[in-house]
């Protein structure tokens, strides 16, 4: 019991997929303007993570070495399938506004990462698990993300007004800058700061160290 | 002719594939610590993308758009929510015959891009680049210009970063954005950089 909550809690702060793994990066930065698409784009992600994890490790002993990779890829690509023609069915607004973003969960490195890393050694339940807790690892980076973007760059969460904006009369100037692409960089890069702060073993060793100091001898 | 070229340099700047929709990024962080290589990747993708949309664009039109397969006799037939499996599979099958050719026919060249070519698969910035295709409604001449495009403009800012990594080797960064983190706010200038390019219109 105690590693079925390892396997699911881990990945959240300790082995973040986003913050450590450099996993799954590309859709972290472009859905998460707006809370909504947000949340959507995260379930969406950890229910493919988690069924393509469990897919892959039922059939994993059958699968011959060399073409595991394209195996793989052909159980994730379906399952995205699935996913995007539920989005399409019944929150069609939405998969518009994800546009190619649902279609690149296949190409996502935390699906196949941990289709490649975990699912091919583990099995079934405790793959489905480790989609599960990867994909709320995943979730939590992006949906902070998300939080402060919407909320300072347009007042707003779901939709719904919170900071009063100066031009609709209420007091809140907002930062147009927090709804562009480049914030999305800003605001990842200070989330692993901030991370790492708590979480010391996750540092970087520099590549050079600045040198001491030496004194200056006086009068040579 | 004016308006290729036009959506060449889009593509290139304008919509940069890794700067302005973020696709690509995995590899983009991983493998821009050296000049060398980072030119390298970026030489593969433009090969990659330069082939694999218009294929994908010739697929899609001829076998998966609603209607398409009119030519067989089938015209109510609508395939297109296969398209990404075709598209994947389809660019999986060329990273995989390239490879093949190159090792067989330009030993010399594999030997360059050897590693980087599986990366290639994975990297959403090719997958991207199709499902934009798709979306654009680009027909072939303009899926092929498309193509080169963003292999350009994604190899260009794959140097770029790669270039002022080199550089901050040497300077002092707090502990906790050593690496990572401080990659992500360089990036982030970047981009605000080639927002700048937004207000061209050729």
């Amino acid at each position: 019991m105690e590693s079925v909550k390892e396997t699911l809690t881990g990945p959240i702060f300790k082995n973040n997929p986003i913050a450590l793994q450099i996993l799954g990066i590309c859709s972290a930065l472009a859905v998460t303007s707006s809370l909504q698409v947000t949340l959507v784009m995260c379930v969406a992600l950890t229910v493919v993570t988690a069924f393509s994890g469990m897919f892959v490790s039922v059939i994993r002993n059958h699968i011959p070495g060399s073409i595991r990779i394209i195996v793989q890829m052909v159980i994730i690509a379906s399952l995205v399938i699935v996913v995007d023609q539920f989005l399409k069915a019944y929150a069609y607004a939405i998969s518009k506004q994800l546009s190619v973003f649902v279609g690149l969960i296949i190409t996502n490195c935390i699906v196949m990462g941990r289709a490649e890393a975990f699912a091919m050694k583990n099995p079934p339940l405790a793959s489905f698990i480790d989609g599960i807790g990867n994909g709320l690892g995943y979730s939590v980076v992006l949906i902070v993300v998300a939080v402060i973007r919407e909320l300072f760059g347009a007042g707003k969460l779901m939709g719904f007004e919170i900071l009063p904006l100066v031009t609709d009369g209420g007091w809140y100037n907002p930062n147009g800058l927090l709804l562009l692409p480049p914030s999305a960089f800003f605001l990842i890069g200070l989330f692993i700061w901030a991370l790492r702060s708590f979480h010391k073993e996750q540092e970087e060793a520099p590549d050079f160290k600045m040198a001491k100091h030496t004194p200056v001898r006086e009068g040579v | 002719m004016e308006y290729y070229l036009s959506l060449f340099i889009r593509s290139i700047f304008i919509d940069n594939m890794a700067l302005a929709f973020f696709l690509g990024m995995c590899t983009f962080l991983a493998i821009s610590k050296k000049v060398q290589a980072a030119i390298g990747l970026g030489i593969a993708v433009i090969v990659v993308l330069t082939i694999t949309v218009p294929v994908n664009n010739l697929i899609y039109n001829y076998l998966l758009a609603d209607g398409a397969l009119a030519w067989a006799g089938l015209p109510d037939m609508d395939l297109s929510f296969l398209g990404l499996l075709s598209y994947i599979g389809v660019i999986a099958a060329i990273v995989q015959i390239m490879e093949m050719f190159l090792d067989k026919f330009v030993p010399a060249l594999y030997n360059a891009l050897g590693v980087f070519l599986p990366l290639i698969t994975v990297n959403c910035a090719i997958l991207g680049a199709s499902l934009f295709m798709v979306e654009r409604d680009y027909n072939f001449v303009e899926s092929m210009v498309f193509g080169a495009g963003s292999g350009v403009g994604w190899a260009l800012a794959i140097v770029a970063l790669a270039g002022i990594r080199e550089r901050l080797k040497y300077s002092d960064v707090p502990d906790g954005l050593e690496g990572l983190g401080i990659t992500f706010i360089i990036v982030g200038l970047m981009s605000l950089g080639f927002m700048s390019f937004g207000g061209i219109d050729i």
